[in-house]
């Protein structure tokens, strides 16, 4: 029976925990900065996509349909490959560092997308006559849009935002495919290895929780955001 | 103009109307510059040879690598799916089950499963059993291994030799697209039968059905109509992490087209992935054109009074949330 317990045997995981944090660390260092470029490029998509310009509504509609419909894989892989590594367009001579941040260009330009449409549809979940009744008293546009429309919308967005956040902290796993070192690239690195045999289990165990760690809490916090900040209608 | 413009903007009088003429020059002029720039550099760097280009014209290009592709693309998003729908089915209905030790097992199953990446369920599948297996083979649990792994694995092309298992990629990939969507499905199974209005569960008590017959003949009919937009936007959220093989070099269309196809034809990366980009988003648009005509449909012949789980925005509820209200679709 004694094999059978050594599948559960974590020290061969613990020897290996310093390189397991820091895949960890980088995992998170990718996903807070893909958060913040996620926002600022959602942000000015949904600017395009709801401007009185046509020119600009049409790249922005573009823009989402190609990249929503393109797998991530393929977003950072053309990242690295294509325009890194082919047109040479490099963030520094490191390359750790150029790929890091052509990792959160990609996963950003991707995550992006999506939170266009959750703002998008924030943006359509305050009625008309909410606009009309705002305009009827002669607020401005910037204050309507400060006072009436925008606090409404960000509070039917604060759910939608929340799942996209742990999609795109799931998705930071896939920037392995862009040369990137995180968390699951650790854990392939460690699985290639022959030697590494009986921690197979245990080292799933340790990245599965690790991941829990970052999503749950997130999960939970955004859900109670979100209860907190409906608006009654 | 369309609708989401009228609650920002009051249709355009002379004023706003030249404004929005000169808004319009500047971003052309900017995101032409953009383009300009862009394919300049392709041009700097040669990308617009023609042999680049050419490999996509050669019949052989498409019937040897990238068709082949495609088909284990679609082959693993097809058993995917089915498996993915059965999945949630079981596990949707489990948590809504009356009794404890049903709901809660269930329960931790799906969030565990939404929790994680898929990408780490797909390496479980694909590392851990062969790691482990020679453990087990020498365990008093050996035979039942291979007894197990040779009446059911053949089904997957998994295979065991002298106490070690492989895992082929396929099996990988289905597995960790099964558990993962599966969960999300289960989800939305549980949303679209919880959205039902109670009234109809308690007039179905109420003329004599049992908990059987009150699921099968009057919510789960209802609630189909309702999750439909969302399961087929599931199914496309699938089919694009079929994509993940290419990381464990299942050979799907990602890696036959943009793995295998440059190092053969002068390294025309930029062009594989233009191409293979075209075909994703082809396939993915013309399945979420089939979820916008159900969506409508279900609209429009609408039997029951549940508000339709919309296809959303495409980012599945994430664990410890519920699922998001059907935004904007009013």
């Amino acid at each position: 029976m004694e094999q059978l317990l050594d599948l559960f045997d974590f020290g061969p995981v613990l020897d290996n925990s310093d390189v397991l944090l820091d895949g960890f660390w980088a995992t998170i260092r990718l996903a807070i900065a893909s958060a913040v470029l996620s926002l600022i490029i959602g942000t000015i998509l949904v600017a395009f996509r709801v401007a009185p310009v046509p020119v600009l509504r049409w790249v922005g509609t573009g823009y989402v349909n190609v990249v929503r419909n393109t797998p991530l894989t393929l977003v950072l892989l053309m990242c690295s490959l294509a325009l890194n590594d082919v047109l040479g367009l490099a963030f520094s001579k490191d390359t750790g560092t150029t790929y890091y941040w052509w990792a959160v260009l990609g996963l950003s330009g991707y995550t992006g997308a999506f939170v266009c449409e959750a703002l998008r549809s924030g943006i359509n979940t305050v009625p008309l006559g909410q606009a009309e009744a705002a305009r009827s008293l002669g607020l401005t546009f910037t204050q309507s849009l400060r006072m009436i429309i925008l606090p409404q919308a960000f509070r039917a967005v604060v759910a939608p935002l929340g799942s996209i956040l742990i999609a795109m902290i799931k998705n930071t796993t896939v920037a392995i495919a862009a040369s990137y070192a995180e968390a699951a690239a650790v854990m392939k690195g460690l699985m290639d290895l022959p030697s590494f045999t009986s921690g197979a289990i245990p080292l799933f165990i340790g990245v599965a929780v690790g991941f829990m760690i970052l999503t749950l809490p997130t999960g939970f916090f955004f859900g109670w955001l979100a209860k907190r900040t409906a608006v009654a209608r | 103009m369309s609708q989401e413009a009228n609650v920002l903007f009051d249709a355009p009088g002379p004023r706003a109307r030249k404004r929005n003429h000169v808004l319009t020059v500047v971003s052309v002029l900017l995101l032409g510059g953009i383009v300009a720039a862009l394919v300049l550099r392709l041009a700097d760097k040669g990308q617009f040879a023609w042999r680049l280009w050419e490999p996509f014209l050669q019949p052989d290009v498409w019937t040897n690598l990238i068709l082949p592709g495609l088909w284990n693309t679609l082959k693993a998003a097809a058993v995917g799916s089915v498996l993915a729908l059965l999945f949630g089915v079981v596990f949707g209905l489990a948590r809504l089950s009356d009794h404890a030790w049903i709901r809660i097992p269930a329960g931790a199953v799906v969030e565990f499963f939404r929790a994680i990446p898929l990408l780490i369920l797909i390496f479980l599948a694909f590392f851990v059993p062969n790691k482990i297996s020679p453990a087990i083979a020498e365990s008093p649990l050996g035979t039942f291994q291979r007894v197990m792994v040779e009446t059911f694995g053949g089904l997957f092309g998994v295979e065991i030799n002298a106490g070690t298992i492989t895992v082929p990629a396929f099996a990988a990939v289905v597995f960790g697209l099964v558990l993962y969507n599966g969960s999300v499905l289960a989800e939305v199974v549980r949303a679209g039968v919880n959205s039902i209005p109670r009234g109809q569960a308690e007039a179905a008590y109420s003329i004599g059905l049992r908990k059987n017959g009150v699921m099968r003949l009057v919510l789960l009919p209802q609630a189909i109509t309702v999750m439909m937009p969302a399961i087929v936007s599931q199914l496309v959220v699938l089919l694009k992490d079929t994509a993940l093989g290419f990381i464990i070099a299942y050979p799907e269309l990602l890696q036959a087209g943009f793995k295998q196809v440059p190092p053969n034809f002068g390294n025309n990366i930029i062009q594989a992935g233009i191409v293979v980009a075209i075909i994703y988003i082809a396939i993915n648009m013309a399945v979420s054109a089939l979820a916008n005509a159900l969506e409508r449909r279900s609209r429009r012949s609408r039997k029951t009074s549940a508000k339709t789980i919309g296809t959303g925005t495409g980012a599945p509820p994430a664990p410890g949330m519920a699922l998001a209200e059907p935004g904007g679709k009013g």
